[in-house]
């Protein structure tokens, strides 16, 4: 890796949204909890979802990790509050890239995509499950 | 404080040609060419297979392996038939859990570990307590990361079925004492595996002064190829059933039954890996040249060199106490390890970051990860001090 590319990764805002995570924290009666770890090197995040017709009501995230993990999970949940479960559903690796808009080493690129993964995990299990009852019914 | 120089090797070592400032020998060594040309002539000239073939270049292959055994065994102060060449450190353990784990331990049984165990020397005994309804207990460490005595001395008088420890912390660098703590255990007439990954590489070891039932190492933290030992006592490797079974491992085979090999053969199923055991005498011997005393002085001398420079840092955490033997682990203010390593790659320093394969001690430390630097006989003085121009670079990315 260049010098450039590294400190492109390691840019200002990349750093405040790991020293100051955008909602951070737990709900108090989420209708989501998805949680994984990156098993190589053990990053970790947690992500929680209010629903609210169908959209994304509230949202947070928690976890421990590196500042590409922790800040693009941060990024990730202020882009998808408001917007419907099949919107976040579709959003994909290279929209992630898009969003935190820094060059990642394919070292990397698990730590930046890390919370995306969470996120629609738990997004999918719900549509999932909700789909299953109505079968049911 | 001075770094005296012992050890001047690298020159042996190609891949240092490349530039690159590895710090990372405790994962992985770096290879001699003496040891890839050996492995290289094996291929070009005496491949055969080996206890199969009974034409010379066959019986040929046969002699070396069993010297690359009986060197092994000479290394480590054992007699050639306690050695079983598998694949690696972590093989051999699952192979004592497996086969003699399996056949002492019942129901409600304890096996006792520490709490500063490599996943491999906690997963396998995981696995057998759940096969058998046994459980698990861990000699606590202290905040400094050592073991005491005392609380080796009460897991033991637990009674448990099998003590297996480490020799030295693949995060902390911790010696253990591992002589006191086997006889504490032998009194209770608890049997012990040590787990040598770290030790055998970098110090002196002696099964017959240590008398641990079992030892296993791997032989790439070892200047040599991906190979792997189990030391047993050869009364115990007797008495124990195959872990793996076709080939090789049999004396006769009938329709419905079969009757095993003797040791150490009984435990090598399969096709040999001959390239590899030569390989790792080869790298034995290059080690035996250079002494495992000079070895250990070396790594230790540049491990502390490397602990009194972190230290200085107000920023630094660093894990551990003076008790270590050839690695560092810190971590930087508020950066994770993964940052910390990919900024110092840059500069083509390569350091371990994360939890190091051992989860139940970064719980008991409070952390998720850390940074670690580990040496070889081939490290210098001028690494620890590249790695150190690096760091105060990476630190300032984060305005550390
Ligand atoms: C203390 C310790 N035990 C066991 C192992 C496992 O070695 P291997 O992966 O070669 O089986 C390691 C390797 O990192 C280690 O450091």
């Amino acid at each position: 890796m260049t010098d450039d590319l590294a400190s492109e990764m390691y840019k200002e805002i990349i750093l405040d949204y790991y020293r100051h995570p955008r909602n951070y924290g737990v709900l108090p009666h989420p209708d989501i909890v998805s949680h994984d770890v990156n098993t190589s090197c053990g990053d970790e995040i947690t992500m929680q979802v209010l629903v609210k017709d169908g959209r994304i009501g509230n949202i947070r995230f928690s976890g421990r990790g590196c500042a590409i993990s922790q800040a693009s999970a941060s990024m990730l949940t202020e882009f998808a509050l408001g917007k419907s479960l099949e919107e976040v559903a579709k959003f994909n690796k290279e929209s992630m890239l898009g969003l935190i808009n820094i060059p990642i080493s394919c070292m990397r690129l698990k730590c930046a995509l890390l919370g995306l993964k969470v996120l629609k995990l738990g997004i999918l299990q719900f549509i999932g499950e909700k789909v299953e009852v109505e079968d049911e019914g | 404080m001075a770094v005296i120089s012992l050890l001047d090797v690298r020159k042996d070592f190609p891949f240092f040609s490349q530039g690159l400032v590895y710090l990372d020998s405790a994962a992985t060594s770096q290879k001699p060419k003496v040891v890839l040309d050996v492995m290289r002539e094996f291929y070009e000239k005496n491949n055969a297979n080996v206890h199969r073939g009974v034409y010379r270049l066959a019986d040929m292959a046969t002699q070396m392996y069993e010297a690359a055994r009986k060197t092994v065994a000479e290394f480590i102060g054992a007699h050639p038939r306690e050695i079983v060449f598998v694949r690696n450190a972590t093989e051999a353990i699952n192979l004592v859990a497996h086969s003699f784990g399996g056949s002492v331990v019942s129901k409600d049984d304890s096996i006792l570990l520490t709490e500063m165990e490599h996943h491999s020397n906690i997963v396998p005994w995981q696995m057998l307590a759940k096969t058998k309804d046994a459980k698990l207990s861990f000699v606590p460490i202290t905040e400094s990361g050592q073991i005491e005595l005392s609380a080796v001395r009460h897991g033991v008088s637990q009674k448990p079925k099998i003590f297996a420890f480490t020799h030295v912390s693949n995060v902390l660098g911790t010696i253990n004492p591992a002589k006191e703590f086997i006889a504490e255990a032998h009194k209770c007439g608890v049997p012990v595996l040590l787990d040598a990954s770290q030790s055998v590489p970098s110090m002196p070891v002696s099964v017959k002064d240590l008398d641990c039932d079992f030892l296993v190492f791997s032989g790439h933290k070892l200047l040599g190829p991906h190979i792997g030992v189990l030391y047993g006592k050869r009364e115990l490797l007797e008495r124990m059933e195959p872990f793996l079974c076709g080939g090789g491992m049999i004396k006769e085979v009938d329709f419905q039954s079969s009757t095993w090999n003797d040791v150490p053969w009984k435990f090598e199923a399969g096709t040999f890996d001959v390239p590899s055991a030569v390989g790792l005498a080869s790298a034995i011997e290059y080690l035996n040249k250079v002494g495992m005393k000079n070895v250990m002085e070396h790594e230790q001398a540049l491990a502390r060199y490397a602990y009194d420079l972190l230290g200085k840092d107000p920023v630094v955490t660093l894990y551990g106490s003076d008790n270590r033997l050839n690695l560092v682990s810190f971590n930087v203010g508020d950066m994770h390890g993964h940052d910390v390593s990919t900024l110092l790659d840059q500069h083509g320093v390569c350091v371990r970051a994360g939890h190091h394969c051992a989860h139940p001690l970064m719980k008991r430390l409070g952390i998720p990860a850390c940074v670690r630097v580990s040496f070889g006989v081939y490290s210098t003085k001028a690494d620890v001090d590249k790695f150190m121009v690096a760091l105060q670079k990476a630190k300032k990315v984060f305005g550390l």
